[in-house]
């Protein structure tokens, strides 16, 4: 209740709310965006993972609050998107303040289905304005419909549009603003008799009981909704016996041969007919449209899948290379913020939490950005323009064979870019179980962060061989494993997912095709607009958070100021250019690295990487490679520089540098044996290839799923995987190619 | 009576009825696959499945298994 009182006072007492509701594919987004612009919203309604997004506008009355509610074919609250339209609807919501109006949108040329909702919409009584949209899309279609009179059968104010060109909104806005002041009519009553004493029966028992009467909206919902949302929520409010009183009630309707539920659509269907009879009229002759001639090469048999990939391939390529200089640009302006920081601040614990930690921490972060970015123009315009559907009918099939559809396809190919983008693109997938389970498996997907791990590996570890003239390279077809490594062992984890944690029947394929369209600008930028702010503001913090955890535990207790005060002294003298020092700041640095890897190794997580060496033995791992998996929990890709300190060469190194890769192979036991040998480099590979150490993507598991237990447990399945895959790698490789 | 998986391609079907009322069936007939809708069979994936029907005014992406709960009569 505080929201709702908050909100309104927000925006001042004259304020009003009205609601949105529609099927997918009609232009509600182009139409919120028209009437509201980038004044909106984003977030979720408590306790639920459905989005939120209030946006407003002003019509020279006052203003007004727009709720976009989710696409929805029916009311009947099966999904949690439905359930909180019910609720907002009603106005029982508690952060929505209560409606003043709701407006209708429909496709204008598909106009029988979309008035299904209508005609469940308005039995709520509240005042409706219905929106015929995509106006300039109808005589195309060869539709005529007779505006006046449609209007008329109806009984509710009728407004065309044309949301993606902005046509009809002013109009759409008195609109809204008349039919509040003028009371809306008395819905018709659609039922048959002897459906109607039985709600009446109901509504009557129910007052009785609880003293206030039922709207005639939910006791249909209970009638009709075998065991559904509105039936176990009335249970808890104190009518235990309802299941049992609503089993007798639709028992005598099926007696006076009622059926229920099929009576609802018979019944919604019927009317609209009638009401649309004389009212609409089609060409004789269906029309091909253009959209049809696309299909035809889209959906084609072989011309389909080479679109296919093709549009793929250019999504991944584009996150892989157009992010690739944004991604240096943000490193450059991290870097320059450090070395003014590096500048104006003398050395010690305060900087080093500044330049480590904070910049560090905020950077990490921020490098995901340009990825998140253009895959969001991507799925933003091939969602708007109508492509993906296509991609999820074309790929439905094999997608059935992980227990999944066609739509978990675009999502699970966006994280072998990144984890992060993908699994916020899982947004689409409707379905919650299928959704999640595309959300556990898509962190297996081969990313970008592990590629440094294995670069670096390769090339010190993979012998360089070739065959067919230097064409086939041993190390390529290493790294090529290893990049589908993930993917494979996803298909054995999805069916356990499906068989022992979610089972059910694979998620049902009923979708509608929508025809294309020229996509909207706005809609695109604001989509992306929105997915970078939730970003940023949400999984940024708590990122930023466990970095500054994580650099605290290398950095403490074992702090040793004389680090600081070498520090000082390199950069005292290497502010003066003179070549006579340069030798002085190489012993120098030399000794500050040496002290370093000391701090580390006498660090919280120096010492937790001791205290687990005997776990990691079996993978063939010292506890500098414990160390440095313990530090790559928040990225992947830290275990190059934490290998770096650790093993005295500065934190600033990367998979090029010739000398890290040196150095481990040089490395040794205590009796002499060369630590990394291949079965250890590909242990160490498989473990990366197979682990969760990604605190960005398992925040936003937490973010999508709204709980701790999903990302909990993909942390502990995957790094289980990579445990055993590590063991089984270095055990078979040793006893395969000796120690 | 057929069902609607064994419609030909650029066929129509009247719906006569659709069997069971689990979501998925719910959710075929609110979006109007009802009885006395026309359907008419327009197309298929690459792969073979799903099916891609003509439904009043819009196009309807159904799998096999699921075409199979939709009864309806050719029409000639």
């Amino acid at each position: 209740m505080t929201g709702s009182a908050t909100s309104s006072r927000d925006v001042g007492d004259s304020s009003i709310t009205i609601a949105l509701v529609g099927n997918p594919n009609t232009g509600k987004s182009s139409l919120f965006n028209a009437l509201c612009g980038l004044n909106a919203r984003v977030g979720n309604y408590p306790g639920v993972t459905v989005e939120k997004k209030i946006g407003s506008y002003d019509d020279g009355e006052g203003l007004v609050q727009v709720i976009d509610l989710p696409g929805t074919y029916s009311l009947s609250a099966r999904s949690p998107d439905e359930r909180v339209s019910v609720d907002v609807l009603l106005g029982h919501q508690s952060d929505v303040p209560p409606l003043s109006a709701i407006v209708v949108i429909v496709d204008a040329s598909n106009i029988e289905r979309n008035l299904y909702l209508f005609s469940q919409v308005r039995e709520l009584g509240l005042p409706i304005v219905l929106v015929l949209n995509m106006w300039d899309r109808v005589t195309d279609s060869g539709i005529a419909i007779d505006l006046p009179h449609l209007e008329a059968r109806l009984g509710v104010p009728l407004v065309t549009t044309s949301a993606n060109r902005r046509l009809g909104i002013d109009q759409l806005k008195q609109t809204i603003r008349r039919a509040i002041a003028a009371p809306p009519a008395d819905p018709p009553e659609l039922f048959p008799d002897s459906y109607v004493a039985a709600r009446e029966a109901l509504q009557r028992s129910i007052t009785h009981r609880l003293g206030s009467p039922p709207p005639r909206f939910l006791a249909d919902r209970l009638l009709l909704d075998i065991s559904g949302q509105t039936e176990s929520f009335w249970v808890q409010q104190g009518l235990p016996d309802l299941p049992q009183q609503l089993a007798q009630a639709r028992q005598e309707l099926a007696a006076s041969s009622i059926r229920l539920p099929a009576i609802e659509t018979q019944v919604r269907y019927g009317w609209i007919r009638k009401q649309l009879q004389q009212v609409v009229s089609r060409d004789a002759q269906p029309r091909t449209t253009l959209s049809d001639r696309i299909d035809r090469w889209i959906t084609h048999r072989f011309w389909g899948l080479v679109a296919f990939a093709g549009i793929m391939f250019l999504i991944f390529q584009a996150i892989a290379s157009w992010a690739a200089p944004l991604t240096d640009g943000i490193e450059a302006i991290q870097e320059s913020i450090g070395a003014s920081i590096q500048n104006t601040m003398p050395p010690g614990p305060l900087r080093s939490l500044l330049i480590d930690g904070v910049v560090g921490g905020v950077g990490s972060v921020l490098v995901f950005l340009p990825q998140i970015l253009i895959l969001f123009l991507f799925i933003g315009l091939l969602e708007d323009c109508g492509y993906m559907a296509r991609a999820a009918f074309v790929m439905d099939k094999l997608m059935t064979r992980l227990g999944l559809s066609g739509k978990s396809f675009l999502p699970l190919m966006s994280s072998f870019a990144c984890a992060v983008p993908g699994i916020m693109a899982t947004r689409v997938i409707e379905n919650s179980r299928d959704r999640l389970l595309t959300i556990l498996v898509a962190p297996l997907m081969s990313c970008s962060a592990r590629l440094p791990v294995y670069l670096l590996m390769v090339s010190a570890f993979v012998p360089d061989s070739h065959w067919l003239g230097g064409w086939v390279r041993l190390q390529a077809v290493v790294l090529l494993l290893f990049q589908a490594l993930g993917a494979l062992v996803a298909i054995p984890v999805a069916w356990a997912i499906r068989r022992w944690l979610l089972p059910g029947d694979p998620p049902p394929f009923v979708m509608e095709l929508p025809r294309y369209t020229i996509p909207s600008l706005r809609v695109v930028a604001a989509r992306v607009w929105e997915r970078a702010v939730a970003f940023v503001q949400r999984a940024g913090t708590l990122i930023f958070a466990t970095s500054v955890l994580i650099w605290a535990a290398a950095y403490f207790p074992a702090t040793n100021p004389k680090v600081h005060q070498l520090e000082a002294k390199i950069e005292q003298l290497e502010s003066q250019p003179k070549d006579a020092s340069e030798a002085e700041v190489q012993t120098l640095m030399e000794e500050k690295q040496r002290l370093q890897a000391d701090q580390i190794r006498n660090s919280f997580l120096g010492r937790l990487g001791q205290s687990i060496e005997p776990a990691i033995r079996p993978l063939g791992w010292d506890w500098r490679i414990g160390v440095g998996v313990l530090a790559s929990f928040p990225a992947r890709e830290v275990i190059v520089a934490t290998l770096g300190t650790i093993y005295s060469l500065g934190g600033d190194v990367d998979s090029e540098n010739q000398p890290l890769q040196a150095t481990l192979q040089q490395a040794r036991w205590p009796d002499g044996r060369p630590v990394y040998t291949l079965p250890v480099a590909l242990s160490i590979m498989v473990f990366f290839a197979l682990c969760a150490q990604c605190a960005a993507t398992l925040l936003v598991i937490r973010r999508e799923t709204n709980s701790w237990r999903w990302p909990l447990f993909t942390f502990l399945y995957m790094t289980t995987l990579a445990y055993i895959g590590a063991w089984l790698t270095y055990q078979l490789g040793t006893a395969w190619l000796g120690t | 009576m057929i069902t609607l998986d064994q419609l030909p391609l650029g066929q129509s079907g009247i719906v006569l009825q659709v069997a069971g009322d689990d979501a998925i069936s719910l959710r075929l007939m609110e979006m109007g696959v009802v009885e006395g809708t026309a359907v008419e069979r327009v197309g298929q994936a690459p792969l073979g499945d799903p099916l891609e029907f003509a439904v009043s005014g819009y196009r309807l992406m159904l799998r096999r298994s699921e075409a199979q709960r939709v009864f309806v009569t050719v029409q000639q």
